[in-house]
């Protein structure tokens, strides 16, 4: 495969790491799911086991619970349920995953767009008795608009369904009937039990019908889409390196994590929301100086030019930046018990800048079951929006389609200091 | 790193990652501390904060919280390290707050001062005004941690509340805090054991001597392998013997317990931990043994 950077075209390898977010209502498996991908792939240690064993026996299980293993907290092994995002780290011979375990009732939406935010992949899961329910809609509805790049429904329970074909392909074209009026690019269907084993690790026999791959298999081949941006030249700076030792009296590095194109020595870039333009001189790592760095790695540029330059500042390509403006459109996905009303202000994190903002106005709320832009004074805890944003500062702004990094912000409630909202960039205005 | 491909390893992934969350503590808090037990997570830490602030020096001083019940070999390796790193250390001492009637200490022979800990650490981020301290704890150690955040908010008693955590998306961090509050910052949240021995082979970093096979008088007491040590005496019937093991954590002599091992060298460590069938806590940590919520409810209290 390759894509095109900046000029130039490359080759790309596989990824070495990648980040899954999974999804699920209460009772759909979910924790069992989890137990069977880490227990079958033997990511699970023998102390670990003998806890869950000796747990299942006290609680009356009759069976080793596994669910047992990725509930963290007291009173979530009291009430059978999951609190909060919980992140769990496994590895095959082919991969290392990190998955971010995220609960499914309504009121812990906010921990999904969590979890989801930073996910190459997200794990839906249904239940196959109960088919397609709104959780499922809000699943897939999160998982496009965080443009997570794959999706993969697991619907489970099929042992309760005699491993039915006909129940897995009436979900399958529900859903993706369904889908189709969403951005996923790349969805896949499998059926499992999470109990027995089914189709987690090893190929079902009870489902011979099934000719896909098992979920253990697709995860770790499924080629996960260029979602980084490597055509234009983002450079958030978020620290200037300045020793105070005579060695190196002059030194200015000018540190950030590289969130989209590809910097080289010698290239021309503009310094916003100044617009002076300079030359980067050097980048440097602890290890030396590199000829290049690429998203998300975390150097230190100098430049050929004394500027004025600090944190909030950000390095763009001259002929490719990004829109500087105070203003702008943005979907967001409320967090707190207080609702987003318009005229409220807020301050706002983008990259590593910060502003006040105050929301213009609430354009609609999404009815996240019908996908229908509704009328709204007011967006309550868990639910999701359009809003129109005016910030104290200019905010270099790229809608979030185009770059995750450069395109979200985060809304904090500068009297609680609690972060409120996620948000997604549509475009300056 | 692959120039040709623009993809990262998965080291080079969460390295950069790490440094990410140095720098971004540094810039929006006013007096961060970094966290520094001597073990191999903040041996990481301290790599991770040259990678992000040299040539400079470290915006934050280092801190030691030495229970008196430390590895000797542990307390030398810290003096050198910082030492050789020309950067400032502070320590404060458990002893001191049983001195000054802050706490208790434990009696009987299962006597330890690990949750003792808390409140000197406590009282020493209070008395420096410190407003974020780094610590190395990884989410891959422990349930409890599994469910915490890179920035883990505290409030003025220090006390985590896994209710209230806030939300954290992409890589924008949020550590806004009121006067007498703080964060805790784990910038390896996201790395495993096997991740932190990986790193340390590649970057060649130097661990106290405890972390490789070596050969010292041990007794065995629930299970679990512990050095003769003079805080912990010794009930009827434990005979001392001599063996070759080596540590997987570093904790108190009197709660971290040694593994059989004949590892001398950073590739045969490697090795061992990829093919360990035991959780690092599980076999060398009696502290988290206590209950099954056991570090759950030391978290809550404001511990590590």
């Amino acid at each position: 495969m390759s894509v095109l950077t900046n000029g130039h075209a490359v080759r790309t390898r596989t990824r070495e790491l990648l980040r899954i977010a999974t999804a699920g209502s209460v009772d759909d498996g979910k924790s069992t799911l989890i137990g069977r991908l880490l227990y079958d792939s033997k990511q699970i240690l023998a102390d670990q086991l003998e806890q869950v064993m000796r747990t299942s026996e006290r609680r009356g299980d009759g069976y080793l619970n596994l669910a047992l293993l990725t509930d963290g907290l007291r009173a979530e092994r009291e009430q059978g349920i999951t609190i909060d995002v919980a992140y769990r780290y496994f590895q095959t011979p082919r991969r290392k995953f990190i998955l971010a375990d995220t609960p499914g009732h309504e009121q812990y939406t906010r921990n999904m767009v969590t979890g989801a935010s930073t996910a190459d992949l997200s794990i839906v899961l249904i239940d196959a008795r109960k088919g397609v329910s709104e959780q499922t809609h809000r699943h897939a509805y999160i998982a496009s608009l965080l443009r997570i790049p794959h999706l993969v429904v697991c619907v489970n329970k099929m042992d309760l369904v005699g491993y039915d074909e006909a129940v897995f392909e009436s979900i399958v074209d529900e859903l993706s009937d369904w889908a189709s009026r969403l951005d996923i690019g790349d969805i896949t269907f499998i059926p499992i039990s999470a109990l027995h084993g089914d189709n987690v690790v090893e190929r079902s026999r009870a489902m011979a019908w099934y000719g896909g791959a098992p979920l253990l298999y697709h995860l770790e081949h499924v080629v996960i889409a260029p979602d980084r941006n490597l055509a234009d030249v983002r450079f958030p700076v978020q620290w200037v390196i300045r020793p105070n030792s005579e060695e190196h009296h002059d030194y200015r590095g000018y540190a950030g994590q590289v969130a989209g194109g590809v910097l080289r020595p010698g290239a021309e870039i503009m310094v916003l929301p100044s617009g002076q333009r300079t030359q980067i001189a050097a980048i440097d790592t602890y290890g030396g100086e590199l000829d290049a760095a690429f998203p998300t790695m975390s150097v230190a540029v100098r430049v050929t030019d004394a500027l004025d330059i600090s944190r909030g500042d950000m390095f763009v390509e001259p002929d490719d930046p990004p829109v500087a403006s105070r203003e702008l459109d943005a979907i967001v996905c409320w967090m707190s018990d207080e609702p987003l009303r318009a005229g409220a202000r807020y301050s706002i994190k983008h990259t590593t800048r910060s502003a006040r903002a105050i929301v213009a106005e609430l354009e609609h709320r999404v009815n996240v079951n019908t996908l229908a832009h509704e009328r709204a004074d007011e967006l309550a805890l868990n639910e999701i929006g359009r809003v129109h944003l005016r910030a104290s500062a200019p905010l270099m702004l790229d809608a979030y389609a185009r770059n995750r990094a450069t395109g979200s912000f985060i809304l904090i409630d500068e009297a609680t200091n609690d972060t409120v909202a996620g948000g997604m960039v549509l475009g300056a205005r | 790193m692959n120039p040709f491909t623009y993809e990262l390893s998965h080291l080079e992934t969460l390295e950069s990652e790490s440094i990410h969350i140095f720098r971004e503590v540094a810039a929006e808090l006013e007096r961060p501390v970094l966290l520094f037990s001597g073990g191999k997570d903040s041996v990481v830490l301290l790599r991770l904060a040259e990678k992000a602030f040299r040539p400079g020096g470290f915006p934050f001083p280092i801190m030691h919280v030495d229970t008196g019940h430390n590895f000797p070999e542990v307390i030398e390796f810290r003096d050198r390290r910082v030492a050789e790193l020309r950067e400032r250390l502070i320590v404060v001492s458990v002893q001191d707050s049983i001195d000054r009637g802050r706490v208790i200490e434990e009696r009987g022979p299962r006597a330890s001062r690990n949750r003792l800990q808390t409140t000197t650490l406590l009282d020493a981020l209070a008395e420096h005004g410190f407003d974020a301290a780094f610590g190395g704890a990884r989410r891959d150690e422990e349930r409890a941690r599994a469910k915490e955040r890179v920035f883990s908010f505290r409030d003025d008693f220090g006390q985590w509340d896994p209710k209230r955590q806030r939300p954290e998306l992409w890589a924008l961090y949020n550590g806004r805090i009121r006067r007498g509050e703080h964060v805790r910052v784990f910038p390896i949240s996201n790395w495993t054991e096997l991740d932190v021995w990986q790193y340390i082979a590649q970057e060649r970093l130097e661990v106290p001597s405890i972390y490789y096979s070596h050969s010292r008088q041990v007794f065995k007491r629930d299970g679990m392998i512990y050095a003769l040590n003079p805080y912990v005496p010794l009930i009827d019937g434990e005979q001392p013997f001599q063996a070759s093991v080596r540590y997987r954590t570093v904790g108190d002599m009197t709660c971290t317990g040694a593994v059989l091992s004949q590892a001398r060298t950073l590739e045969e460590v490697v090795a061992e931990i990829a093919a360990t069938r035991i959780t690092e806590r599980g076999e060398t940590r009696a502290d988290d043994r206590v209950t099954e919520a056991a570090m759950e409810d030391r978290k809550r209290e404001g511990y590590f």
